[in-house]
Formats: structure tokens, sequence, C-alpha cells
């Protein structure tokens, strides 16, 4: 697995689209730290600009590399090897090269603006973990995607969509329950449903980190209570490790029963 | 060798093979033909593992290949296809394989063969496609397997390349090697092969050498025999 995970990754890191990638953040974070010398406000517009991105490109990217490596995998099938071993491979070839972008491209301008000694670096920490967390779940659900259809017009399209749902139409049909529903007590299901989608636990994880949560009202102070606590924080991080646990797992059970 | 025992499969309710039942002998050239479409291919991915047999069994040297994956350690296979990561060089790409095997390779003395080493720096995505499928040739013959799957070998090479081609193979097959065949170029069957194994609705139709063909369609041209073998069972 570890070969094909090395010569995945050098083939990704060498692709345009990793320096296109890596460039993107290198230049936002510049720009937000150099013109606006304010960590904390950089970090809440990455915030932003990070949790709907990183998803898109992580299941544009996955589904992309899928269909364009089929071929040389068949080749791989080939060889003395379990298919365990290459499809694990390819993931974390992905996953990672996506991760280091991300890590590289914010990474550089918050050290050379000072981040060592200021206190932010925590949150600055926070960050990067989400985003990589946010990689690994969203090209996991990408070669679920990929997997599951042989028609690649199909499998991008299902990945828009699954991108759509989770960034933008899960929020907006939770805002519509917590309007329609605004009588009864929402607080066990609000905390609930952060939990099931990977994009609102990130942001939620970051936003009390920036201490502003008191701006979300009373269910802000029912979050920090919960996600505050080492528990909260625990269950969070744990969920984020089963949204990508679980897409895995299907996804070497699927490449096991799979013609190709 | 190898021996397809009843194998079938289908695709949603496409039925591709339904009961093919074969022997691959040790040492021999054996070419599967068949129309577009008639499951050459599909047999050669089930003996792989690339596809799961409905039903029926597949023995190399006398093992069932069910969950098992170092057969494959034996068997060197050139895909239809040759498509490869497009950012990685030519001789990465052998180092790969090399590197994944860990198996003896004569990739030297190959890329050499087929006048591959000027472009051993070259990224895989800025060769045509007469010369991915060097590579693709290199990358399955270098571990001098005692058997070896060619799926359509001679798919965009040039004339000079198809001689070497077949130069090689020959070579191969004076030590003894044992080599399972597709494709559409019926000379180089001819040339090539000494078993036929023709494959058409699922099933084997007929299964011997090309003597016994030419004698069975009364067709004495190779090429005419096949077809003769086409027209007479699709009527």
């Amino acid at each position: 697995m570890l070969k094909i995970l090395k010569y995945s990754f050098f083939d990704l890191v060498r692709s345009r689209w990793s320096y296109v990638y890596f460039l993107f953040y290198l230049l936002l974070s510049s720009v937000l730290l150099f013109l606006n010398n304010d960590l904390s406000k950089a970090i809440i517009t990455l915030l932003n600009v990070v949790i709907i991105l990183v998803p898109l490109i992580g299941t544009i990217f996955g589904v992309m590399y899928y269909y364009d490596s089929q071929e040389f995998t068949e080749l791989l099938m080939a060889q003395p090897i379990t298919r365990k071993s290459i499809f694990l491979g390819q993931f974390l070839g992905v996953a990672t090269s996506l991760s280091l972008s991300v890590l590289l491209g914010l990474g550089i301008p918050f050290v050379l603006y000072g981040l060592f000694q200021s206190n932010v670096i925590f949150d600055f920490l926070i960050l990067i973990v989400v985003a990589v967390f946010l990689s690994f779940i969203f090209s996991a659900l990408a070669f679920n995607i990929a997997l599951s259809n042989t028609n690649k017009i199909k499998g991008f399209g299902y990945a828009i969509l699954v991108w759509l749902l989770l960034a933008v139409i899960y929020d907006g049909a939770f805002l519509m329950a917590l309007m329609y529903f605004q009588e009864y007590p929402l607080d066990q299901f609000s905390l609930l449903a952060t939990l099931f989608n990977p994009i609102d636990l990130s942001r939620i994880l970051i936003l009390l980190k920036l201490d502003i949560s008191a701006l979300l009202g009373y269910t802000g102070a029912i979050f920090s209570a919960f996600f505050g606590t080492v528990w909260g924080s625990f269950v969070s991080v744990g969920v984020l490790v089963l949204w990508v646990v679980f897409p895995l797992w299907r996804m070497l059970h699927t490449v096991n029963k799979k013609d190709f | 060798m190898v021996e397809f025992k009843d194998i079938h499969k289908k695709f949603g309710k496409n039925e591709v093979l339904s009961g093919i039942n074969l022997k691959i002998q040790k040492g021999k050239t054996t070419a599967i033909l068949g129309p577009n479409g008639s499951g050459k291919t599909t047999l050669i991915k089930i003996l792989l593992g690339m596809n799961h047999a409905n039903s029926g069994e597949i023995l190399v040297n006398n093992t069932s290949i069910r969950n098992n994956w170092s057969y494959r350690k034996n068997m060197d296979y050139l895909p239809q296809i040759a498509n490869f990561p497009g950012n990685i060089k030519v001789k990465e790409i052998i180092a790969m394989m090399k590197d994944l095997r860990q198996q003896t390779a004569r990739d030297k003395e190959l890329t050499a063969y087929f006048e591959l080493k000027p472009y051993l720096n070259t990224n895989l995505s800025h060769l045509s496609g007469g010369y991915k499928q060097k590579v693709n040739l290199v990358l399955s013959l270098m571990f001098d397997s005692p058997f070896i799957i060619l799926d359509e070998p001679t798919s965009g090479l040039d004339p000079l390349s198809l001689i070497k081609l077949k130069e090689l193979l020959k070579k191969e097959q004076e030590q003894g090697k044992t080599i399972l065949i597709t494709s559409h170029i019926m000379s180089f069957v001819e040339e090539i092969s000494d078993h036929i194994s023709f494959i058409l609705d699922g099933k084997v139709y007929f299964d011997g050498s090309i003597g016994e063909l030419k004698s069975t369609t009364g067709k004495a041209n190779f090429e005419y025999a096949i077809a003769n073998l086409l027209k007479t069972n699709h009527a």
C-alpha cells in the first residue's frame, strides 16, 4: 500500500492542479494577512473559504483522479497485490497531496507573518486540522461515488450534488427546520444536526475556539457548553474520524466486490 | 497450466459468458478469438481476478484462484488500453512496477529492444500512443514470468515494432513459456499461435490447432476459415 501511496502522491504533487490549488491558498492568506494585519480576522475569513472550497476540491479531485487512473488501476490489479492496498494507497495519495497543498498554502504566509509569536497559533492549528479532515472526508466520499458509477458524467454530477447538499442545502434545510419548529426546544436537535454534517461541525469547532460564540446567542451558549468541554471536543473529533472511516470502509467493501 | 471450468458471467441482464470450458496448455501459445463483445477481455479479467465470475472455477496449476492473489506472481499481463499516470516519467513507472513486484526484471534489455531509451525521462502524458504501447509492453514483459497474457498487443504499433514484438514472442516461445493472446489481426495470430479457441455468444465454439481449424472449415486460408466459423455459427 505504501508503494502505491508513494507513486500516486508523486504523480499528484507534480500535477498542475496541485500547484494552482497551493498558489490559491498562498495568495489568499498572504493578501489577508499582510493587508489586514489581523491574525484572528484572517483566520475567520480563511475558515469561510476553507469550509466551502476544501470539500469542493476534494470531491472533484477525487472523482477526477479515480476516472483518470482507471486503466492504470487495472494494470495494478493484475499484479500480485491486493485490491485493498491499491485503493487505500490511491486514496491516501489524493488526500495527503490535497492536505499538503492547504497546509503549505496557508502555513507559509502565517509562519512568515509571525504565527509562532502570536497567541492564535492554536486557532490556526484547528483550522489546519479541520482542512485536513475535510480533505480526507471528501476524497473518501468521492472515491465511493466514482466506484459506484461507471458513467463519468453521472459520477461528476453526484459528486457536485453531494458537495452542494452538505455545503449549502443542508444548512438551508437546517435553518428552515429551526424556523418552522421555533416553538419547540431545539437545542438537542441542532446539536445532533450539526454532528451529522462534517462541514457544519468543522465550522462550529473553529468558531467556538475563536470565542465569538457569544454572537450566536442562546444556541451559541448551548454549543459552547457542549463543544467547549473536553468531552465535546472528543465527540466532535470522533465524529470527524467516523466521517473518514465509514466512507473508507464502504470503499474497501465495494472494491472487493466490483468488476473492473 | 490454466483451466477454466464452466465459467458464467453476467453484467446486469447481459450474459457475456455462458459456460466456458477451456484448458490452456503449458508451453503453448493459445489465441482467444471471437467477434467484438464476445467476452474475450472479460475472460482474461476473470483469470486475473479483476472480474468475479458468477459461477465456475479457474484452476492455475491445479489450484483454485478464488481468494488468492499470489498466483499472479507468475503472470505477466498486457492490458488492452495503455493509460498511465501522466506526471510520472517512463523510468519511474518501470521502477514502480519493479518495486511492487520485487522480482528480477529485464527492463534494461527491453527498453533498449523497443528503443525507449531516449524517452526514459519523458513524462508519460507526453508520449504518443505507439510509445505508450511500447512502455506497456516493457512493463508487462519485463518480469520473465512463465505465463504471459497479451490483450491486443499489436494496437498502435508501427510495422517495425510489430516485427520486433513477434520476434520477441518467438524467443519466449522457445523458452517454453505459455502465452495467451487476443487479437483481431489474423495474420499476427496465425504466425504466432499454436492453438485457437474461438468464443462466440459466451461459449467456446472451436478449440484446436490452426491445422484442425482449416480442415474443419474446409478453407486453406486462416482468415477465411475464421470468417467461415463466424458465418456458419451465426446462421
